[in-house]
């Protein structure tokens, strides 16, 4: 329960980390709060030969309004996040998410986009971003690019992310008033991951049907996955369309089968849960102070 | 930018407690292996060593963490409250004492990453609800009390202040 042995980085500024990266590239593991690489480290299931810490880079700390969408740094901690009128006036799906996050004395620590990199496919903050149809940004030595958060996760601990690229910040859209959103999961246990979980966001028009709708679902596949509920476009946003589409998530779905659940009880989550969440969030839009 | 070599031994200086202490870490040496086996202070304990368990709980600059996820050399410069700095001139503070009164330890193995984390908490939310007790709680594990005394105990000493 020691790691192995790894040359430890410390970068101290952004062009420091990237020169690391290149440097190191698929030997490198980013250290940013630590909270599932250092599990990782700890049982050796990761034994990169550099440890790469990005922790004083002030500047992937930072959480600002760009455009349309809330920046969050990459190393912006989960508990400053959660703190945050910002992301709580704009991105209030993920203010709404992060509670379930681990507990307070991982949030404290633990970041956004190291959340986002590990993938876990029941994690909440990789869910959040998928739904809201985010972006990550990546940054390498003399490049960028910003990479759809629905192409970001590739399987299971797995990612798009070349090797020397590192993760910079995270872009949320902002919701609007008009825009309902709603958070829910089911664990075993409060802070552990999820079995399920379920996100939505929905725009309602003033004829009382819904423009827009995203359901996204954490737990379930090998990723965050979005239900295809193109068809409940224009239905009335109400407790039997939630229902409705939840259904039809939940006969599209292919859950995973582990000890902690069978697929059609997984089945049965993105049921309650979907319509749950789309319930809420169609209660939501619209009624939020502009 | 610092680099250490994979082994070598690195100088880590921290105010643990008020009080600075210097010892050495390799670049794997967990906090929590640094503040026992290095400075010898032995009131922090270990459990399960990935951020389960919550026994190894310390302050970090302030805030409540695990010590088993956080390496030594990454400490440097920083100060880290632990359990040994609760009690003043030997006598145990509220929330030591109000533990006592509740038997909300019997192993004592857990108990000094909960009142660590229990201390943060009330210092950011002096007047938690039970269910913000317990979901404060939810990141330590005790398999002795059943936690009962534990959130009897934490919300005697919120009362107490309120």
């Amino acid at each position: 329960m020691k790691p192995a042995p790894f040359e430890y980085c410390r970068a101290d500024t952004l062009d420091e980390a990237l020169d690391l990266m290149a440097e190191f590239g698929s030997d490198a593991a980013v250290l940013a709060g630590g909270m599932s690489l250092g599990p990782m480290l700890n049982m050796r299931l990761a034994r990169p030969a550099a440890v790469v810490d990005i922790n004083p880079i002030e500047q992937l700390s930072l959480i600002r309004l760009a455009d349309d969408a809330v920046e969050t740094g990459a190393l912006c901690r989960q508990v400053v996040a959660l703190d945050s009128a910002l992301v709580r006036d704009e991105a209030p799906l993920l203010a709404e998410a992060l509670p379930f996050v681990g507990h307070f004395q991982t949030r404290n620590r633990g970041t956004l986009g190291g959340s986002v990199c590990h993938a876990d496919p029941s994690a909440e903050i990789p869910l959040v971003l998928a739904t809201l149809g985010g972006y990550v940004i990546l940054r390498r030595k003399g490049g960028m690019r910003a990479v759809a958060a629905a192409d970001f996760f590739d399987g299971i601990f797995t990612t798009v992310r070349a090797p020397d690229e590192l993760v910079t910040a995270l872009r949320w859209p902002r919701i609007d008033p008009m825009t309902g959103y709603a958070f829910d999961e089911i664990a075993q246990r409060h802070g552990d991951f999820a079995i399920a979980a379920a996100a939505a966001v929905a725009t309602v028009a003033p004829d009382g049907t819904l423009s827009a709708v995203s359901l996204g679902l954490g737990g379930i596949e090998d990723r965050p996955v979005l239900a295809d509920l193109a068809g409940f476009v224009g239905a009335p946003a109400t407790a039997r369309t939630a229902s409705e589409a939840a259904a039809l998530a939940a006969d599209r779905a292919d859950p995973m089968e582990d000890p902690r659940a069978s697929a059609a009880y997984r089945c049965q989550l993105v049921r309650v849960l979907g319509a749950r969440v789309l319930e809420r969030a169609f209660e939501r839009a619209g009624a939020r102070p502009c | 930018m610092l680099r250490i070599e994979p082994g070598a031994r690195h100088r880590v200086t921290v105010t643990v407690n008020g009080r600075r202490y210097s010892g050495f870490a390799e670049a794997r040496t967990l906090l929590s292996d640094f503040l026992r086996h290095e400075l010898k202070l032995f009131g922090t304990h270990v459990g399960c060593e990935h951020g389960i368990c919550g026994a190894c709980t310390v302050t970090i600059d302030g805030r409540a963490v695990r010590s088993c996820l956080h390496f030594a050399v990454q400490a440097d410069g920083a100060g880290i409250g632990t359990v040994e700095g609760l009690a003043r001139d030997g006598v145990l503070s509220p929330l030591q004492e109000a533990f006592r009164r509740r038997h909300a330890l019997q192993c004592g193995f857990c108990t000094p990453g909960i009142l660590i984390s229990a201390t943060q908490f009330l210092e950011t939310n002096p007047d938690p609800t039970e269910d913000e007790v317990r979901e404060m709680l939810s990141g330590h594990i005790c398999r002795c009390t059943g936690y009962e005394g534990i959130v009897r105990a934490i919300l005697d000493v919120a009362g107490d202040a309120s």
